[in-house]
């Protein structure tokens, strides 16, 4: 009997060892998490990583989050590196700052970054110019994030795009991530980056789960800021957008795919400084632009991207004008069909795409 | 009598009450005409004296109360109903169990002074003047709602009603900063009444661990103030009155804490269990609940009989129910008007929809 299952192990044993290989050389099973999740996780490890660091915002701390980002970070870090604030942005931003200024580095969550405007002094004048009015001698190592731009049916007030206007200012970095690995990747940069990011995250992306790569799996696992990343290489036109308009610009890609026009997606992922290097060479191989961005179109990030492009080489390379497309020029109305039609859908990148290929 | 006799006769010809002619005749010649209460005692401060504590409420205003409360309580309710049917998106802040506050404040003051709120309006909207259709529309997103279905529930506005504003604190210094709002009305001696409905919580957050100080009454400084029981409707309204006429009279602004409650959380996303018992939230619709303390008031004293307050709730469900089939069947506004309302007083112009391609007219 016994020799029998010697027989009998001995092939398991090299099978599994087989197994075992293969596992190595092969991923891990594809592991899906949410954008929530994603930034969970990447608060999470810097926090657990340098005892410097701290999260405070509205309700991030016994509620869980408003969005439920921060969830479980309070039980497991406690008072003092989890503070629930009170309804004050322009008071506790400026705390922020000022811890920052002195050597720790806080993480500042504005509920939605339409409350950032109570407090937008404090992200501009103290945060992002203290390193450049100082000569260099006072950083300021803050990351401040929360959701930007629509969401669904919150009107006006709560529905703003802020990615031009924090793009604008020298002395800020900007992010924008679009999906789970985007969100883990840069909040770790974010955090270990000694200047202002400000992150712009989407609350309708926050419960879409999309798949983490083994290496974004990894503590360590940091996405440079001020690179963009080719999500779909294609010949035939250069489709440029940030955070949510991505997942559409990619949809899009797909429809004209079987109609025999093959889109390279770019997503940006940060806004400032921008990787307007990626955007040229692609620029240059497909001789067509359009940028896809769900905030206004006057001084947009669309329009920085087309007056790049004219002052650098790729000018020479366009076959058309190049072509924005936005969300609508009016406040955010509440209705459904009006709401609808001020953001940019998939039919409209479809449509801008033809007609820049004059198809 | 001839009036009170008129008034059976004609419910009994209406149909609405089922009781026989004679016993609704007896059950009217015993109301009074009105009642005086005891309202508790404010607390002051930087006040020499503060509002009376005894109101006198006749059976035309109690009745008057009694149906607006009711008709807000309502209304909520079918807001509730109406989110989670999916009708009303986005944001929605409701405002039961603070209905006193909206009523007793518009009886304190005039219709022609000017009233601007927070985000939680509803019982605002109503009280100033908006009709319930046009109001449960606005938060279906119909063209038939008071904003044309482009502001939807925090953005409703009417004549002295300023809204309705969906940033905390923007609507103290418009009203924010609110410290610097309290030092320039005292500075200039506004005729302002700053008003903090304070119902224990700011969103998710207890007020003893948001507020160095909870007597937000008091935090006015050098501002007077009032500490008011937001849950009788008598009380705000004659604290409404003292501070109205300490305003009027060119003392200068005051502020007026009203102590109230929400039974809902902070908005429909919140289900407000988890930084409050459910208890709490029982004990307080058990003992302090506005309408409830008004109709024993109005019962107890024979303002008016327990059925008559019951047909006013028949009034109302309907009104709200034919409010809700309106809202929910009324269509949306036409793509067309977008981009109206950008500008005041312009000439149209052209305005831009999600490309070059896409254009709407905008007119004033």
């Amino acid at each position: 009997m016994a020799g029998v299952s010697g027989l009998v192990r001995r092939p398991l044993q090299q099978v599994s060892g087989l197994l075992r290989r293969r596992f190595h050389q092969t991923a891990p099973a594809a592991l899906q998490v949410t954008v929530r999740e994603a930034l969970n996780q990447g608060m999470d490890e810097e926090l657990e990583r340098d005892e410097k660091v701290f999260l405070l915002g509205e309700e991030v701390a016994q509620y869980d989050g408003a969005y439920k980002v921060s969830r479980g970070l309070w039980k497991k870090y406690g008072d003092k590196r989890i503070i629930d604030t009170p309804i004050s942005e322009m008071g506790f931003a400026g705390i922020a700052v000022g811890a920052a200024m002195a050597g720790l580095r806080p993480i500042c969550e504005f509920m939605t970054f339409n409350f950032s405007m109570q407090a937008i002094d404090q992200v501009i004048n103290s945060a992002a110019k203290t390193y450049y009015m100082s000569a260099g001698f006072q950083p300021v190592p803050i990351v401040f994030r929360g959701p930007n731009g629509a969401s669904a049916g919150v009107a006006a007030q709560h529905s703003q795009c802020f990615a031009a206007w924090y793009g604008h200012c020298p002395g800020l970095k900007v992010v924008s991530p679009w999906n789970s690995e985007d969100a883990k990747g840069l909040i770790k940069s974010a955090i270990r980056d000694n200047n202002p990011v400000v992150m712009l995250e989407n609350e309708l992306m926050y419960g879409v789960p999309f798949e983490l790569p083994p290496e974004a799996q990894s503590k360590d696992f940091l996405i440079p800021i001020g690179k963009a990343k080719i999500e779909r290489p294609g010949t035939h036109i250069t489709v440029v957008a940030h955070s949510r308009p991505v997942g559409h610009c990619l949809e899009a890609a797909t429809v004209l795919s079987k109609e025999g026009i093959e889109c390279e997606v770019i997503n940006m992922r940060t806004i400032r400084p921008m990787d307007i290097e990626t955007i040229e060479a692609s620029v240059m191989k497909t001789n067509h632009l359009i940028t896809v961005e769900g905030g206004w179109p006057q001084f947009g990030v669309g329009a920085e991207i087309c007056a790049r492009i004219m002052e650098g080489p790729a000018f020479n390379f366009l076959d058309a004008p190049a072509v924005r497309v936005t969300g609508a020029d009016v406040p955010m109305p509440y209705a459904k069909i009006l709401e609808d039609n001020s953001v940019p859908q998939v039919k409209d990148i479809i449509f801008a795409i033809k007609k820049t290929l004059n198809v | 009598m001839k009036k009170m006799l008129v008034a059976a006769v004609s419910r009994v010809l209406s149909g609405v009450s089922q009781k026989p002619a004679s016993r609704v005749l007896v059950a009217s010649c015993n109301y009074s005409n009105d009642a005086t209460f005891e309202i508790k005692k404010c607390d002051l401060h930087h006040l020499e004296e503060g509002p009376p504590v005894t109101a006198v409420l006749t059976r035309q205003d109690g009745l008057k109360y009694y149906k607006t409360m009711q008709t807000i309580r309502r209304m909520e309710l079918k807001a509730d109903q109406l989110y989670k049917q999916k009708f009303i998106r986005g944001f929605c802040h409701l405002c039961d169990g603070q209905e006193a506050c909206y009523v007793g404040l518009e009886a304190g003051v005039n219709p022609t002074d000017h009233i601007i709120t927070s985000y939680r309006s509803h019982g605002f909207c109503y009280t100033r003047g908006l009709s319930i259709r046009s109001i449960l529309a606005e938060l279906t997103g119909r063209k038939g709602g008071c904003a044309k279905g482009k502001g939807g529930s925090m953005h409703m506005y009417c004549k002295n009603f300023y809204g309705g504003n969906g940033i905390v604190g923007a609507q103290g210094p418009l009203g924010g900063q609110i410290a610097e709002a309290y030092n320039m009305a005292a500075l200039w001696k506004l005729p302002c009444i700053f008003i903090c409905e304070n119902n224990r919580y700011g969103m998710g957050t207890a007020i003893t661990r948001a507020a160095a100080s909870i007597d937000y009454y008091k935090r006015g400084n050098f501002m007077p103030g009032l500490k008011v029981d937001g849950m009788d409707v008598l009380c705000v309204r004659e604290a409404t009155k003292f501070a109205a006429d300490y305003c009027r009279s060119g003392k200068g602004p005051i502020v007026m804490e009203l102590q109230t409650y929400r039974y809902h959380g902070h908005s429909m996303s919140d289900p407000g269990v988890s930084y409050r018992t459910r208890e709490e939230i029982q004990n307080v619709r058990g003992k302090s609940d506005p309408i409830m303390l008004l109709q024993d008031k109005i019962v107890n004293s024979h303002l008016a009989s327990v059925e008559e307050l019951k047909e006013i709730d028949v009034e109302v469900r309907k009104e709200i129910d034919d409010a809700a089939e309106f809202a929910t069947t009324d269509p949306e506004p036409a793509l067309e008007e977008i981009a109206h309302h950008i500008y005041s007083d312009n000439p149209p112009f052209e305005v831009r929809g999600a490309n070059q391609w896409v254009k709407f007219k905008s007119i004033s």
